[in-house]
């Protein structure tokens, strides 16, 4: 019972990060139809970003790297990550994919894929971030909140709720909401759904497309950086941005994305939640060895009952 | 008639470059018997999650190299290194050893540490003839390869059986059950995995729980409650560092109490850093301690920590060796000629290194005793010598 209720934990932490990068996919998808392969590249930037600004930003507040620093701190450095992830989400947007507008949809997807070869190989850099792993300095304290004990004896249990798998889900889910709220109740969420829904009468209708598409890239890019702060907080050892770790990472997103059906943002977070219990769950019950073939079983089986995706609705062709 | 061929010259201007600068390339192209200089190879991790093995045991090769240099070389040929990085990938180690052979020239290449990276390229000098020399990969495959495939440390077998013994005997452990984590992608850590099951359960332990990972990894949780739920005496993880350290901060965020076990692929300065507290009072399996009395060792450590300001690790006394043996071979023979330094390579014995006296076995193995090292904050302490045969 114990077991299963630490699973469930763990699982909880790992799909809100899952359904927060999901999100930048999905979002993509839903206004230009093209997958943005860059996007698990925002992720690994959005992580590197925390670690140097965290390795300079503490000594100049006069912080040791190895104590924890107050809560602030932490704030600030994921805020910061945010906008600069955002400030690039911006650029790559503007300069590789604008000009390719109305270009094939094929050449568009050709150059997200130089894109998120360009930013692996400018990170492992030397000057940029490197070719080796670094530590995370603790931004947190190791602290477990709740240690629930069960059984008596010889057969005791415990479960442990760590402090950082909270911080994981409470930030998770408040960006989420957030995002939810922005999509749904205000007037540039009424312009995504409607550049969504048919881009040319969206922009007859006197939609400024570009500036949508824009802001699209920024939230998507805001959402992966602050889940690259996010596993970095839970996972300290960074591995270096051409890790294909990243490219795995990215590609879990990808599928949470698309068995939650993409364009959906409901489904995003769906998808993220539904792969990483399919994906632990399975690790504990059946075999460690498998992790990555439930997720990807899953996908195919889902392709092959409800292509649409879960919450996805049915393709209609227009007549 | 004529317009034809102009044509034909126009279209292939830009041919003509191309073929200038392969020209040119061929020109450049370094050859070891123009220069005076015996060029050896070295293939290493010298960035990526396994980066401290690569840089350790280069800095062991560069001191023989720049010691023999100084003492007036081979016959008064000058030794040159030439390092290439193979990032931890072992298409990226193919591709390393593959220049070195065929490129650069090399006389004879030195690496890798990690098991599979040596598999890899152990074949490609294999077949050219050029004989290789592992510093530290114990898995037993790597020198079946062949009869240029030598190396400097013990095997997996003999590893896994101390290890076995010692979480069986130790004072503070007598264990009898037994979890095992392991890297399911590394030739290393299933070797070790597979050895230590065998040895353990011969020695009356039983391995209560065998779970896996994969270098990249980041979450371990579902494997470890797992391990958690079973119960187990002792814990061991034949993997490497980096993996090995966030291991045990989760296992200890999980409230995992137990002692953690584990071989030669721990060794690097990282792991304390990175596990901290976390990995006091674990044990691993190692070819070289610090702390080992002998004034060539002692002597090894203060050169060595001069020169790069931290106390070598096992990698770097082993780097040292194998560029020691391969430099004692080259001088009692003539001819630089691969096949014949493999020979000579092969007599090896008692040949007096930094970690122990190393004699080349008829498997092309070096027999050894290992030492088994405690991490006492963040720094590994030496607590016992397990000698082969025991």
């Amino acid at each position: 019972m114990s077991d299963f209720a630490q699973t469930l934990i763990t699982a909880i932490a790992i799909g809100s990060l899952y359904a927060l990068i999901a999100l930048g996919y999905t979002m993509v998808y839903g206004i230009l139809k093209f997958i943005n392969f860059a996007h698990s590249d925002i992720v690994v930037l959005g992580a590197w970003s925390s670690y140097s600004l965290a390795v300079k930003l503490m000594p100049a507040l006069g912080y040791s790297l190895d104590a924890v620093p107050p809560i602030w701190v932490s704030v600030v450095i994921l805020i910061a990550a945010m906008v600069f992830c955002g400030a690039i989400g911006f650029s790559i947007e503007r300069l590789a994919y604008r000009p390719l507008r109305r270009a094939p949809r094929l050449n568009v997807l050709i150059t997200a894929i130089g894109v998120s070869l360009l930013l692996q190989n400018v990170g492992q850099l030397s000057f940029v971030f490197g070719a080796s792993p670094q530590d995370m300095p603790p931004l947190l304290s190791d602290r477990t909140l709740t240690t629930i004990t069960f059984g008596e004896g010889e057969s005791v249990h415990q479960l442990v709720i760590g402090l950082v798998d909270v911080v994981i889900f409470a930030t998770a889910t408040s960006l989420m909401l957030i995002m939810q709220y922005l999509v749904f109740h205000t007037k540039l969420g009424v312009a995504m759904r409607a550049v969504s829904f048919n881009t040319e009468t969206a922009a007859l209708m006197g939609i400024h497309v570009d500036r949508v598409v824009s802001f699209t890239f920024v939230l998507g890019s805001t959402l992966a950086a602050a889940a690259g702060f996010l596993i970095v907080m839970k996972y300290p050892s960074i591995s270096q941005p051409a890790h294909t770790i990243w490219v795995l990472l990215g590609l879990k997103a990808f599928v949470a994305a698309v068995i939650g059906g993409i364009g959906n943002v409901r489904g995003a977070v769906l998808g993220g939640f539904v792969i990483a219990f399919v994906e632990q769950f399975g690790a504990f019950y059946i075999s460690s060895s498998y992790r990555d073939v439930y997720v990807f079983a899953l996908l195919i089986l889902i392709l092959l009952v409800k292509p649409s995706g879960l919450l996805g609705s049915p393709l209609r062709e227009k007549v | 008639m004529t317009c034809t061929v102009f044509r034909i010259i126009r279209r292939q201007t830009f041919l003509l470059p191309c073929l200038l600068l392969v020209l040119m390339a061929n020109g450049c192209q370094p050859s070891a018997s123009s220069s005076n200089e015996i060029l050896i190879g070295h293939y290493a991790s010298m960035t990526g999650s396994e980066a401290t093995f690569g840089i350790s045991t280069d800095n062991g090769i560069k001191m023989a190299v720049e010691e023999l240099n100084a003492a007036g070389g081979i016959r008064g040929r000058k030794v040159k290194l030439i390092t290439y990085d193979d990032k931890g990938d072992a298409r990226e180690a193919g591709t390393a050893v593959t220049r070195l052979v065929t490129k650069d020239g090399v006389v004879a290449v030195i690496g890798e540490v990690a098991s599979g990276l040596s598999l890899a390229a152990a074949p490609i000098c294999q077949e050219a003839s050029i004989p290789m020399i592992s510093p530290s990969s114990t898995n037993p495959k790597v020198t079946r390869i062949g009869d240029m495939i030598f190396r400097v440390c013990f095997i997996d077998p003999f590893q896994a059986h101390v290890c076995a013994k010692f979480a069986r005997e130790h004072e503070g452990l007598k264990a009898t059950k037994a979890a095992i984590l392991t890297d399911q992608a590394s030739p290393y850590s299933v070797g070790l995995q597979d050895e230590f099951e065998k040895s353990f359960g011969a020695m009356g332990g039983t391995v209560v729980s065998k779970q896996t990972y994969q270098a990249g990894d980041q979450d371990f949780s579902a494997q470890l409650t797992s391990i958690r739920a079973a119960e187990p005496d002792v814990i061991f993880i034949p993997g490497y560092y980096t993996h090995v350290a966030s291991i045990i901060l989760q296992a200890r965020k999980l409230g995992i109490t137990q002692t953690f076990l584990g071989a030669d692929g721990w060794d690097s300065a990282k792991l304390g850093e990175i596990a901290g507290e976390a990995i006091n009072g674990c044990f691993y399996s190692n070819h070289f301690s610090h702390e080992d009395q002998s004034p060539k060792v002692q002597e090894f450590i203060r050169k060595y920590t001069a020169k790069h300001q931290q106390t070598p690790d096992a990698l770097a006394a082993l780097g040292h060796d194998s560029a020691m043996i391969l430099f004692e071979a080259m001088k009692k023979i003539d001819s630089l000629d691969g096949v014949a330094l493999a020979a000579e390579l092969a007599k090896t014995k008692d040949f007096d290194g930094v970690t122990g006296k190393i004699s080349i076995d008829a498997d092309r193995n070096a027999v050894k005793p290992a030492f088994i090292l405690e991490m006492q904050n963040g720094k590994p302490k030496y607590v016992t010598t397990m000698k082969p045969g025991e």
